[in-house]
């Protein structure tokens, strides 16, 4: 990542109150272009809040969240997935008895040109299977078929799936919330291939997990967030992994930390967006 | 939507070709594959099986007449039973589904005898239309339990049209109303146009289901609603507008319950909403929702009729086609769930 890696996602002093408890407490998130950004806590740290106030699920009650430059407000996920922001669930969000074709396509499909398609409204079925197996072919997600029902596949090949929808309708960033808890060990490797290979196609990737070996394996940078705020921004090659643990779980201030806050893409970046042109629109150069 | 899939490479080059046609053996192959798939094997070697066998032991069955009145006995439940697929489909049931077809009889027969035919068809539609849309309503926008709603609806739907007609029945004079009773003789067979009717009616709805977005999400609702609400489909839309036309449906099996038996009887068809679901389950579709579909139902109904007449034809006592269709339809759901583990193993 160069010094002029443009900001793709940003949070400011985000706060979400319920009742007297605070959930965000002056919340910052930043994801910079074609990065895979870690983000870990412990258990009611507040980054479920966060990842939903980034998708649209939760408002949050002050602070501004900013996407390729433009202040945005969600009221709703859907706002967020007609702004570009697509997300991939824990739990197998797909449906198992539809092929494969059809669940990449679920709510976006595409009709016939001209009259059989206006009027009769008919899918353009041959131009989807089509699409979906250059998709597949793409993100090298091997199946044999994508006329082939999800429940035939196997738990990690469903969650490709997943992954895959949210890879092509995600035009700026993909949330992935705990993607491989419900995989075995190495189905969850071939998730964070696949992960890795969205990255490398061009989308920043915000990946939620409690599996710090994981976490290590392929984010370029970790977002640790604790007590309802950014604890610390850290790289896996400058930080161990008990030093994460240790700043998740507050044994360790994030002040003691040499390699994080100072990180150079911080301030770099801060400073050349939003100004700067962002780097999503080339990725299919 | 006119986003493509494939945004990362979509100046691609082997996306531009065109892809061959495809050879008609191939297509053929495709379309039994797909029919095996929505689990129509099971239905269609039933009726096979019901056919031959009947066929061998009576020397009537075979009867063009005989044929035909197989037909004409299947039309009214099946025409009943493609609404009542729809609603399956989405892991639901209508056991309102035979009411609202008698409130459309008696509606259309009554007004039919005081003024206009068409006035009095047009109305019947709306009537069984509107109920449809009123089980719609409470089952997507409340979120209750379709059983329990349709119960309720069959009460209050069954005791209104007695109340409308005071128990009475209203005999149909129109000519126009028992045109779908009437048709043209095939073979020594009369094809009733209530017949065609029905199979051009599950025709339709078959290609809605397969070949349109809208089908694609009935199926979804009904596999998984999580999963069709996670992919942004309006869940409780697509449930509306499943009940609604499933009304419409029903006022078409009016139509052709009046085409058959010209009179508008508020105690006639009491068994049909029940039929209608033995029917559906008969033909494949899975009570559980997502799988299925309206040619499994047209079999399945044939299969109902084929059973009924074939036991009459070889003597056997009505109570005893009861229970050979009780076993069926036992036999189906026990086949539906061996599918349903077997995939998801």
């Amino acid at each position: 990542m160069s010094e002029t890696t443009p900001l793709v996602l940003t949070g400011r002093g985000l706060d979400k109150r319920y009742g007297h408890v605070l959930a965000m407490d002056g919340a910052d998130f930043e994801l910079a272009a074609g990065e895979i950004l870690a983000v870990v806590g412990d258990n009611g740290a507040g980054k479920s809040t966060l990842i939903k106030s980034l998708t649209g699920a939760v408002v949050p009650d002050a602070g501004t969240i900013v996407l390729d430059g433009e202040e945005v407000r969600f009221r709703s996920p859907l706002d967020a997935r007609r702004a570009g922001i697509e997300t991939v669930y824990q739990e197998l969000a797909v449906a198992p008895a539809l092929d494969v074709t059809q669940n990449l396509y679920l709510g976006r499909e595409h009709r016939m040109p001209g009259v059989m398609g206006t009027v009769l409204r008919r899918l353009d079925k041959k131009r989807m299977r089509q699409e979906a197996a250059d998709h597949m072919a793409d993100l090298g997600i091997r199946i044999q078929s994508v006329r082939q029902a999800v429940e035939n596949l196997s738990g990690g090949q469903r969650q490709a799936v997943a992954v895959a929808r949210a890879a092509a309708w995600g035009r700026r960033v993909v949330v992935m919330d705990e993607p491989t808890a419900a995989l075995g060990v190495r189905e969850t490797n071939q998730v964070l291939d696949l992960i890795q290979r969205v990255r490398d196609q061009g989308l920043p990737v915000v990946l939620i997990s409690h599996n710090i070996p994981n976490v290590f394996q392929v984010a370029d940078r970790i977002h640790i967030h604790r007590l309802g705020r950014r604890a610390a921004l850290v790289r896996p090659g400058t930080t161990s992994m008990s030093e994460v643990v240790a700043v998740m779980t507050g044994a360790t201030e994030a002040s003691e930390l040499e390699s994080a806050v100072t990180d150079p893409v911080l301030t770099a970046a801060a400073a050349t967006a939003p100004d700067a042109p962002p780097t999503w629109k080339d990725r299919s150069a | 939507m006119n986003e493509s899939l494939v945004p990362v490479a979509a100046g691609d080059a082997r996306r531009g070709g065109l892809a061959p046609q495809r050879a008609l053996p191939e297509r053929v192959a495709d379309l039994v594959r797909s029919a095996m798939s929505r689990q129509l094997a099971g239905p269609l070697a039933a009726l096979a099986v019901a056919v031959v066998a009947f066929s061998l032991t009576t020397d009537t069955f075979l009867n063009p007449a005989n044929v035909s009145l197989v037909l004409q006995q299947s039309v009214v439940i099946g025409t009943l039973a493609l609404g009542q697929t729809l609603i399956i489909l989405t892991a639901g049931i209508d056991l309102s589904a035979g009411a609202i077809m008698v409130l459309g009889t008696v509606l259309i027969a009554r007004l039919a005898g005081e003024g206009n035919v068409l006035v009095a068809v047009l109305i019947g539609f709306l009537g069984c239309a509107l109920m449809g849309a009123v089980n719609g309503l409470v089952v997507a926008r409340w979120n209750l339990p379709p059983f329990i709603v349709t119960l309720g609806t069959l009460t209050v739907i069954a005791a209104a049209t007695r109340l409308y007609t005071s128990s009475a029945s209203y005999p149909v004079t129109s000519d126009v109303l028992r045109l779908l009773g009437s048709g043209p003789v095939v073979g020594g067979a009369k094809i009733t146009y209530g017949t065609m009717l029905w199979l051009l009616l599950a025709l339709a709805l078959g290609y809605a289901l397969t070949q349109t977005a809208w089908g694609t999400r009935v199926y979804a609702v009904g596999d998984s609603p999580h999963a069709a609400r996670l992919t942004g489909i309006k869940v409780s839309r697509v449930l509306f507008s499943v009940y609604l036309v499933a009304g419409l449906i029903y006022a078409v099996a009016a139509l052709a319950a009046l085409g058959r038996t010209p009179i508008g009887d508020p105690s006639g068809y009491q068994t049909a909403n029940l039929d209608t679901i033995t029917a559906v389950v008969i033909g494949g579709t899975s009570l559980f929702g997502g799988r299925g579909g309206v040619a499994g139902t047209v079999v399945g109904a044939l299969i109902v009729s084929v059973l009924q007449n074939g036991l009459t034809q070889a003597g056997i006592d009505s109570l005893y086609q009861q229970v050979a269709v009780g076993v069926l339809v036992i036999a189906a759901v026990g086949f539906d769930q061996l599918v349903r583990r077997r995939n998801k193993s």
